[in-house]
């Protein structure tokens, strides 16, 4: 178990590093910064004057560590656009991401939750029909169009919600269910996959034929242990949105760390955008990990093996 | 002996073909994407207008079916007056094109990763597997728009980008899929026979996986035709004028609160290319494992 958890502590580590140093040379990819950041406009003077301010004639390394040591304490330098430190953006943005996030997993989880289990216990019934239309049909649903015709149909058509902003909770409503929906057919799935495995396993089979309650039977035994691999599956979907929330975030016009780095690209401003793919895949990595050790904690096969 | 073999080949042939006929799923999704690829082909021949040509006298018009609509725009036209029916057609290309490229690009990097990692194990399996980890690590849509924003959106970099992010789930199920075959005792009777590493792969490995790999690339390809659309939706794709689905569900936004038609029409047609994708996917694994149905 320890060796297990320090190897994957070790894959984490290596991932963050890779992604820091890629998320570095990004502003490297397209030629020299300094003539991005100093304009079309401007003279070889002005161009040597970006490049002394932002120190881009030290040796390329040597920049990366001086930015790699600033970004662990917290400092993710200036925003070339609007020229105030980027942890500031962040620290402003990254809640309203965070929020929205966890709101949509619990909708996805709520939502799917119990339609896995409903298609697990009735196989072939209504239920697991509509299981299977709506996974199919989730997952050909364009998140920006489902967004578009939410707004359509809620707010131009039956004027019940409001179209962008971040005013009241009844704004969140619409991009919680465009973000949630994404996550929901891989959870029921899966979920249903878990109980019919759970449902056909010995100690079920002793739990009836003791006779007990069939409600006790799902909620205390069944569903505890059908619902281990959906946690980890959760911590990696809960990953995807939140890199992916940028798409929802544009279409509600909701002022988080998606909308900043979108924002941002767009005015070749990318500071923000090197701390935001780091931050992004960092608590991609760190979900994953403590997904991989709560498994490896619940699984004896590798707990003790491997 | 031999004329049983004969014909029990014949009869097996024969509920293959059965079995995909009855397959309803895959028919359905199979006829809407060959009609879609046909409108693909034939799109100079569906229309008798530009998709490009304004017309800024006639912007605006709805479709054949809302008051005030003619047969002339059947679909109607735009905020600049360009029929909407012909810019929807040849916006079927930029999908097909985007889609079947970028997930042939992905497929050849993630079986190379994912047949290697299962093949030969050790070392290099770790190594795809940290890649693998790496690249789920990306948050794609970011990584895809800041890259269109550092080169350019154009089609070729957009294929680039998605081909170069897209391989994961080949080389995860690849490597799955490899490693089962290798514990054949084919293989092991092959490479007693002094079949070289290389020979091995491409002539036993390679064809027995391919029916792995053709429904993964299938899921990819819409997967591909979905990101593309949401970052010309984003304007950090396929840029204007070109006529293409995500950009015109962009181009249509603002115009929202009149014009419902006009997100709700490349909308459909996404989600139509998309679900019969998927379906005929879904179908060729039906097909191809049906034990794996549920």
């Amino acid at each position: 178990m320890v060796a297990f958890i320090f190897r994957r502590l070790l894959i984490a580590i290596l991932v963050t590093i890779i992604v820091s140093l890629l998320s570095f040379m990004m502003i490297y990819m397209a030629g020299d910064p300094a003539i991005t950041i100093a304009g079309e406009s401007a003279t070889d003077v002005d161009i040597e004057a970006v490049r002394a301010h932002y120190r881009f004639d030290r040796p390329i390394h040597i920049q990366y560590f001086a930015w790699i040591t600033n970004a662990i304490q917290g400092d993710f330098g200036k925003s070339f656009y609007l020229k105030i430190p980027v942890s500031e953006m962040i620290i402003e943005r990254l809640p309203v991401t965070m929020g929205l996030g966890a709101l949509a997993m619990g909708f996805a989880i709520c939502f799917a939750v119990p339609l896995g289990v409903g298609a697990a216990m009735y196989p072939n019934s209504p239920i697991d029909r509509f299981c299977l239309l709506l996974s199919v049909v989730g997952q050909a649903l364009p998140s920006f169009w489902f967004g578009l015709l939410l707004i359509l149909l809620f707010s131009v058509k039956l004027g019940l919600l409001p179209v962008s902003g971040t005013d009241s909770w009844l704004n969140f409503i619409m991009p919680t269910v465009v973000l949630g929906y994404y996550a929901t057919p891989a959870v029921m799935r899966l979920t249903r996959a878990g109980m019919l495995d759970v449902m056909s396993s010995d100690y079920i089979r002793t739990a009836k034929a003791k006779g007990l309650h069939p409600a006790k039977i799902l909620f205390k035994h069944a569903l505890r242990n059908a619902f281990a691999p959906v946690v980890s599956l959760a911590a990696v979907q809960l990953g995807f949105m939140l890199g992916g929330s940028v798409v929802v975030e544009s279409i509600f016009g909701i002022h988080g760390l998606g909308h900043l780095a979108w924002e941002s690209i767009s005015r070749n401003d990318f500071p923000p955008v090197q701390a935001i793919i780091l931050i992004l895949s960092f608590i991609y990595v760190v979900l994953t990990l403590g997904a991989d050790i709560l498994n490896a904690w619940l699984d004896p096969g590798i707990r003790l093996g491997d | 002996m031999a004329f049983t073999t004969k014909i029990n080949h014949g009869a097996s042939q024969q509920k293959r073909w059965g079995r995909i006929l009855e397959h309803r799923g895959l028919m359905i999704g199979g006829s809407v994407l060959v009609l879609i690829g046909l409108i693909a082909i034939f799109a100079p021949l569906l229309s008798p207008y530009d998709p490009l040509a304004q017309n800024l006298g006639n912007r605006l018009q709805p479709p054949v079916w809302y008051e005030g609509g003619s047969w002339n725009h059947v679909l109607g036209t735009d905020a600049l007056g360009r029929d909407y029916w012909t810019r929807l057609a040849y916006g079927t290309r930029v999908s097909l094109f985007i889609g079947l490229m970028a997930a042939t690009m992905a497929g050849i990097i993630g079986a190379i990763l994912g047949i290697g990692a299962g093949y030969f194990g050790g070392k290099f399996e770790a190594f795809v597997t940290f890649l693998t980890t790496l690249r789920l690590s990306l948050p794609v849509v970011l990584v895809a728009l800041a890259v269109v924003a550092l080169f350019g959106g154009t089609l070729t970099v957009l294929v680039i980008v998605l081909g170069l992010l897209l391989w994961d789930r080949y080389a995860v199920v690849l490597r799955t899929v490899t490693k089962q075959i290798k514990s054949q005792a084919y293989i092991a009777a092959a490479r007693s026979e002094g079949a070289s590493h290389r020979r091995v792969i491409l002539s036993d490995v390679v064809p027995n996986l391919m029916n792995q790999f053709i429904v993964v690339w299938t899921l990819e390809v819409a997967h591909a035709i979905l990101l593309e659309a949401a970052l010309s939706f984003l304007g950090l794709g396929v840029q204007p004028p070109t006529p293409a689905w995500g950009l015109m569900v962009a181009e249509g936004k603002d115009m929202l609160f009149f014009e419902g038609w006009i997100i709700t029409i490349p909308g459909v047609a996404l989600f139509l290319l998309i679900l019969s994708i998927n379906m005929v996917g879904d179908g060729l694994r039906d097909l191809s494992a049906p034990e794996n149905r549920n």
